[in-house]
């Protein structure tokens, strides 16, 4: 148990600390290197908790998917931080009140399941013994069999977003040359070439 | 205090002294790949290649480190220095992290975890930030331009390298890397009755992935063709234009590291690990190691080969082939493999 606490301390501290870095960083690329330092952080405490496969696809999605396209953007686009920020303290207000709510429903959720666990348990799923099944089956038997059609709902949702975003996005220019790679295949010789026989001295 | 040793210490010390073994190895490994890289391109051109230091030349690497390691680092004055050093750091730290997982043979692996294929293509998914880092910090437009091509390519291939590790998890039920290894001890052979062979490896059920996963693997370790970002007539250097010495040589130590991890991963998934090819006393008496190393010698002599003879991709061509053919397809192979394993009930 000991090795296990220093470990969630390592990784909790580390994760406060690079979360408190991201929003004070001056160079906005290092904010958002500080952020992928926030999600890896997150992982292990994931790792810590057993949850091997959410950890995994943490480390896949957010770090190698989400971040490298927030690195993307941020390098890209030259943005003034300073002009940024010199407003940031008419957001506090909102932002004080946002995070109120998200600590008062916190305290809501984990005081419930302190208080009373018969009654959290009744509306969760049991959680299999990790001995016998790992998480990443016993998540896909959740997704796949018990709640397979709200899965299959959120993936359409997603879908459609995505095809309304490339929809939204698709400017179709006329004048670009664009390879076509079976009519380069499907060519021939006789098709492509022409012999013609040049008579000296007269050209063509 | 006893008991502490007894259930930390000890492990901990032995779990040290493997990983210095499996890195000095892989070090070693690495040296002589890089080597017979140059080699067998040399050979394809009919040049000699590195032939000076040592019988054959068996020692250039070795000597490339020493010059590499005495070199004084010149970092750009317009550079974000904590970054540009980061950056050499960070790809060779991830490169080799993933060789934890990697089974060499019977038990012969470090960390036996439930999800090693899934952190394998983690931490490999994690290696574009050594690139990206590396472009950025140099505050150079030839390493920004290739940083960028390159991130978007790695980006790319990464899709459709997920969806092989996932026909290869239907059929084996497993992310296990060990387990997946063993799954390939039966198969077609052994379905027709003849005893457990080559026949029997997942590269020829799922042929069509092996060969995607082949062609990713060099456009997700930005091997030639699939160089864009170090095209050297172009880019000069790609995102290493502006590094020198002990830096330049750990991201040149990270890319082959990654080379390797994707010959040894394609030998684990597709050509069955360490099993020997055929069922006969003489070659079974030959250890597993010894196979694993031939089948990644295999792989990664057909990657040399494909940088001496394939001209470069356009850069529209590789998005074309990453997101409208190997997409496509391996989606395709994903649900045909589902619905032919639940309606045979193999798996």
């Amino acid at each position: 148990m000991g090795l296990q606490a220093i470990f969630f301390y390592i990784f909790a501290f580390v994760a406060i600390a690079a979360a408190f870095m991201v929003i004070s960083a001056k160079n906005p690329v290092h904010s958002v290197l500080f952020l992928i330092l926030v999600f890896f952080n997150a992982a292990g405490l994931f790792l810590l908790t057993g949850a091997e496969f959410l950890a995994m696809i943490l480390l896949v999605v957010y770090i190698g998917a989400v971040a490298v396209l927030f690195l993307f953007v941020v390098m890209m686009l030259d943005i003034d931080f300073a002009e940024l920020r010199s407003g940031v303290l008419q957001y506090a207000p909102v932002g004080i009140l946002v995070g109120l709510i998200v600590a008062a429903e916190l305290v809501v959720v984990i005081g419930g399941s302190v208080l009373t666990p018969e009654a959290a348990k009744s509306i969760t799923m049991p959680i299999p013994n990790p001995a016998e099944r790992t998480n990443t089956a016993a998540l896909g038997d959740v997704l796949y069999t018990n709640y397979v059609y709200f899965f299959q709902i959120a993936g359409m949702i997603l879908l459609v977003a995505m095809i309304g975003a490339i929809v939204l996005t698709l400017r179709h220019r006329q004048h670009i040359k664009r390879q076509d790679i079976s009519r380069q295949v499907a060519r021939t010789p006789a098709t492509a070439v022409e012999v013609i026989k040049v008579k000296s001295g007269q050209g063509l | 205090m006893d008991s502490f040793f007894s259930t930390y210490g000890w492990p901990a010390i032995v779990m040290i002294g493997q990983s210095l073994l499996l890195l000095v190895c892989l070090l070693v490994f690495i040296a002589y790949v890089l080597l017979a890289d140059r080699k067998i391109w040399a050979a394809v051109q009919l040049r000699r290649g590195p032939n000076v230091v040592g019988p054959f030349g068996l020692f250039q690497s070795f000597a490339d480190l020493l010059k590499f390691v005495f070199k004084e680092p010149v970092i750009p004055a317009g550079a974000n220095k904590g970054v540009f050093l980061l950056a050499p750091l960070v790809a060779v730290t991830l490169a080799l992290a993933t060789w934890a997982v990697i089974p060499f043979n019977t038990n012969w692996v470090i960390a036996d975890i439930n999800v090693g294929l899934l952190y394998v293509f983690a931490i490999s998914s994690l290696e574009v930030y050594g690139v990206i880092m590396s472009g950025w910090a140099s505050n150079s437009k030839y390493a920004f331009l290739g940083a960028l091509r390159s991130a978007a390519q790695m980006v790319s291939y990464e899709v459709s390298i997920g969806f092989v590790i996932v026909t290869v998890l239907l059929c084996v039920g497993s992310l296990n890397l060990t387990d997946i290894v063993n799954a390939q001890h039966t198969g077609l052979g052994t379905m027709m009755g003849l005893p457990a062979s080559f026949l029997d490896w997942h590269f020829i059920p799922l042929f069509p992935m092996f060969v995607i996963f082949f062609i990713s693997g060099l456009a997700e370790t930005n091997r030639p063709p699939f160089d864009l970002p170090e095209a050297e007539s172009e880019l000069v250097a790609g995102y290493m234009v502006e590094y020198s010495s002990a830096p330049y040589m750990m991201l040149m130590l990270g890319e082959y590291a990654a080379i390797l991890l994707i010959c040894s991963l394609t030998s684990i998934l597709f050509l069955g690990g360490w099993l020997p090819p055929v069922d006969f006393w003489l070659i079974n008496w030959v250890p597993g190691i010894i196979w694993f190393i031939l089948k990644v010698g295999l792989i990664f002599f057909g990657y040399a080969m494909v940088k001496a003879f394939v001209p470069r991709y356009r850069y529209d061509q590789l998005m074309r082939l990453g997101w409208k053919v190997f997409l496509p397809l391996s989606l395709a192979m994903v649900v045909v493999t589902a619905f032919v394993l639940k309606l045979t009930g193999w798996a």
